[in-house]
């Protein structure tokens, strides 16, 4: 079997007394789309920032590719490939569109390479009419695109996103899947997600979250019959 | 007319404007006024070192004064035991530099917070102030120059043109130096923030995490603008001490920080001409003001002739009033009344095409 | 060993004056998280304000212990409605505000008192300790301080008010849950600190006299304590005073008093490059 791309061991974190994550031990093969599901607060956005480098885990490991991440810096794991859309998007508000993609794509770039690479982005986001306008000033969906537009611009080879569709029009949540596909050719994804409809539009396989571990992990028809996935959900849903 | 036009624009007029300035300054202004001017240029070139690190890099620096002060020691100290101005000229803007360096090193891979940041510096500067106020006896001395603590080091001798000890730079020569000085420091930062290196810093400010995550280490980043910072006022505080051949420990204390910060306040944040302006502008204010000072004792006519009050009424006004500072709030204030213009244009040509639907 | 006690009296006077300038500064930390930079200028304020109302008649420890914290707590809160109140969350511009507000005040009292030290002689004259001889005042301002210290921990633990500043300390949302009126907490906060910095900056205008830039020499020291200290305003103000008092009289004694200075203020930048949170974010969490 080959070697997989991103496999974590017994990863945990623990804030004080609280486990937010406990023994995650989880892997991704190269290439692969995975969903990641599970109400608020079963530790899935902490997850990624171990994975990124964003918190150092209590115990456990992140290999990349065999190599031990978990206590490197969030620099230097965007350096060997991994890119995070965060579930707030997490952009460069003071600065234009052309500018947030200009500052992702120089760090692959050399100077005489780079505008045509960043035209190119923005067209691919659908953004080259609003290139001069600052991502502040931009409406939520759009600030969403601006941010995958810089993702995609540093050409990682794992891609992470939290929760990309949250608060998009259904046209939108439309055009966000086909873009996750279109992804997916060349590069292995995890994507966490509450909508459904989006997971059924773009998963093969998905992992179920709660109280910070691992609940189940299957194809995407098996969990959507799973009645233990459903009374995770039910029970968030009938609490609130 | 597009953004990058009005640049351009820009970057011509303030060229033409210094290099008008430069030449014909010295041809048409009394010496007093030669030697005034002098030191508004040396001055605006420290309010730039802040606009650098604090406007463009986001580092919150309270004690840029260290650097300053540092050049204007480190100057005085080699002038002393080398005689020939060429190293003491270049140590004057290396050592702050390497200063900055140790301090931003230990701020910044110490992932100390900002507003920590600001208190460390200004700390620092008093440790500065302190040690070297408390130097007056001879036994302070390094080499052939005696620190002279609160008394400060007088007769501080002149540059001169580089390898010629006899050729000294006169007043009209410390004019068109620190002048010259001011527009080459204002270019080349212009150059830097247009480069690759400059975007990136901004960007770090904007969104320091964002930048993290796109494989930017935003400690280098901060170490080398603060360190560019630091060999900039440095820079400044060898001109000031040409400038009167003197230096003292006040040229560390927080009243000197307090300026250099105002004046970047006052002209704004994220510009270079803002910092400039407001250099220029208040200490054209604190000269006016002093000048006046009148010969009664009404309490109220003194305060208005001295200067922490002035300060003090200016930084709390802009911070309440105008954040921004100048520059910025008139760069907005004029897009305002383009867009207004281009609406009542297009407001214009559309009511025609209404009436007929009409 | 005459010797050893007058150091230990000096060590203890050093802690006891660090807690006393920086106990005002720690409240305002503390529960706001405003970083007030004319704290110097409120300790000034409350010596020029002992020693206006002592040379208008008014006895010595009342015009020390009351009316310098009345009247500096009540700067306290004009300047709480007219400058802090617009700032609340924009930490820098609070800074860079109340920065501008120091030298206003410099400023102004430079005006009204002149450019020069003024003072009142210490009471309580002079003891002997063996072949030495110390002063009783600095065993008064040691009393001072400890007893401040009792006072705000009372307070803290036993009245409704501190159950409100422990709430507001943990978080900030904690007042408005209880039924205060947050602008009315934050203005009484910022008065009592103001206040406490006015009596602190009373009670040491006998040993070092006013004058009206005086505050710089304190603005760095208890701005330091209390970073070092780190969130808890009483744990974190005494542990913090007594580390960096004790540097800073021990290093007075092998040196001279500058340096004693520069030691403490370069040992409070290593104390907070590793201990960002300062003491009490490391040890004492469950501290006042």
């Amino acid at each position: 079997m080959a070697e997989p791309l991103l496999q974590t061991r017994d990863l945990s974190m623990h804030f004080g007394g609280v486990k937010a994550v406990r023994n995650v031990n989880f892997t991704l093969a190269e290439g692969e789309l995975r969903c990641l599901i599970g109400p608020n607060g079963a530790g899935k956005s902490t997850f990624f920032k171990m994975l990124t480098g964003q918190l150092q885990p209590s115990l456990g490991q992140v290999l990349f590719r065999g190599h031990d991440i978990s206590k490197a810096h969030a620099h230097e794991i965007a350096r060997l490939g991994i890119g995070i859309k965060t579930q707030v998007p997490s952009v460069f508000d003071g600065l234009s569109v052309r500018e947030n993609i200009w500052l992702a794509a120089s760090r692959i770039h050399n100077r005489h390479r780079v505008n045509a690479v960043v035209d190119e982005m923005l067209e691919r986001i659908g953004l080259t009419s609003a290139a001069n306008r600052l991502v502040g000033q931009l409406a939520h969906g759009q600030r969403q695109w601006v941010e995958l537009g810089i993702v995609l611009s540093t050409d990682p080879d794992l891609i992470l996103l939290d929760e990309p569709a949250a608060g998009m029009t259904h046209e939108e949540v439309n055009k966000t899947a086909e873009l996750v596909r279109e992804i997916n050719r060349s590069k292995a994804l995890i994507v966490v997600e509450h909508d459904m409809q989006f997971i059924r539009m773009i998963a093969k396989q998905v992992t179920v979250f709660n109280q910070g571990s691992v609940l189940v992990e299957d194809s995407v028809e098996n969990i959507l019959r799973n009645p233990l996935v459903r009374d995770v959900y039910l029970g968030k849903q009938a609490a609130a | 007319m597009n953004a990058r036009t009005l640049n351009i624009l820009g970057l011509g007029l303030v060229g033409i404007v210094g290099i008008a300035f430069l030449i014909l300054t010295p041809r048409f202004a009394e010496l007093d006024t030669v030697l005034e001017l002098t030191v508004y240029m040396i001055m605006a070139v420290l309010s730039l070192s802040l606009a650098l690190i604090w406007g463009y890099g986001g580092i919150l620096c309270f004690g840029q004064s260290a650097f300053f002060g540092l050049g204007a020691y480190t100057y005085a100290i080699a002038m002393f035991n080398i005689g020939e101005s060429t190293v003491p000229f270049l140590l004057a803007i290396a050592l702050p530099a390497a200063f900055a360096a140790l301090l931003g090193y230990f701020v910044f891979y110490g992932r100390i917070s900002d507003v920590y940041l600001g208190v460390i510096t200004l700390t620092v500067t008093l440790i500065l102030f302190n040690s070297i106020n408390s130097t007056a006896g001879p036994e302070f001395h390094i080499g052939a120059a005696r620190l002279g603590g609160f008394n400060g080091i007088p007769g501080i001798p002149a540059l001169n043109y580089p390898g010629n000890k006899a050729a000294a730079v006169d007043l009209e020569g410390m004019f068109y130096l620190s002048t010259a000085a001011l527009l080459v420091t204002y270019f080349g930062l212009r150059l830097l923030l247009a480069s690759r290196f400059g975007r990136i810093i901004v960007g770090i400010r904007e969104n320091e995490r964002r930048a993290e995550l796109l494989g930017y280490d935003p400690r280098a980043y901060k170490l080398v603008t603060f360190t560019i910072g630091g060999a900039l006022a440095g820079f400044a505080g060898c001109l000031f001490a040409n400038w009167g051949n003197f230096v003292s420990p006040t040229i560390f204390g927080l009243a000197q920080s307090a300026q250099i910060i105002i004046w970047v306040i006052v002209g704004g944040r994220g510009t270079l001409i803002g910092p400039i302006i407001g250099c220029i502008g208040i200490q054209w204010l604190t000269t006016a003001l002093g000048a006046n000072q009148p010969s009664g004792s009404d309490w109220w006519t003194k305060l208005l002739a001295n200067a922490p009050f002035i300060f003090g009424v200016i930084l709390i006004a802009f911070v309440l009033l105008v954040p921004k500072g100048l520059v910025p709030t008139f760069g907005d204030f004029g897009q305002w009344l383009l867009r207004a213009r281009t609406r009542r244009v297009a407001a214009a040509s559309l009511e025609p095409k209404q009436a007929e639907e009409g | 060993m005459d010797f050893v006690v007058l150091l230990a009296i000096q060590v203890l006077y050093a802690v006891a004056s660090l807690a006393l300038i920086s106990v005002g500064l720690a409240i305002i930390f503390g529960m706001m998280r405003v970083i007030n930079l004319a704290h110097g200028e409120f300790l000034m304020l409350g010596g020029y304000a002992a020693i206006v109302a002592t040379s208008n008649g008014v006895n010595i420890w009342i015009a020390m212990l009351v009316v310098a914290p009345l009247v500096v707590g009540l700067i306290g809160i004009v300047v709480e409605m007219t400058i802090i109140r617009f700032l609340y969350g924009r930490m820098v511009d609070t800074m860079l505000a109340t920065w501008g507000l120091s030298l206003f005040l410099v400023g102004l009292t430079t005006a009204i008192f002149g450019n020069t030290t003024v003072g009142i002689s210490a009471p309580l004259g002079s003891f002997q300790i063996g072949a030495y001889r110390t002063s009783g005042y600095t065993l008064f301002v040691i009393a001072v301080a400890v007893v401040l210290m009792a006072g705000i921990f009372a307070v803290l633990r036993f009245t409704r008010l501190g159950l409100i500043a422990r709430g507001t300390m943990q978080n900030a949302n904690m007042a408005a849950a209880l039924g205060v009126n947050p602008p009315r907490v934050y203005a009484v906060t910022f008065g009592i600190g103001a206040a406490l910095s006015g009596l602190a900056g009373a009670v040491l205008a006998p040993v070092s006299g006013v004058f009206p830039t005086i505050g710089v020499a304190y603005v760095a020291k208890s701005f330091i304590t209390v970073i070092g200290g780190g969130a808890a305003i009483l744990s974190g103000t005494v542990s913090a005073s007594v580390l960096f008092g004790t540097i800073n009289q021990i290093a007075t004694f092998l040196t001279t008093p500058v340096f004693g200075e520069v030691a403490l203020l370069a040992a409070a930048i290593v104390l907070i490059r590793l201990l960002p949170q300062g003491i009490t974010g490391r040890f004492f969490r469950r501290g006042l």
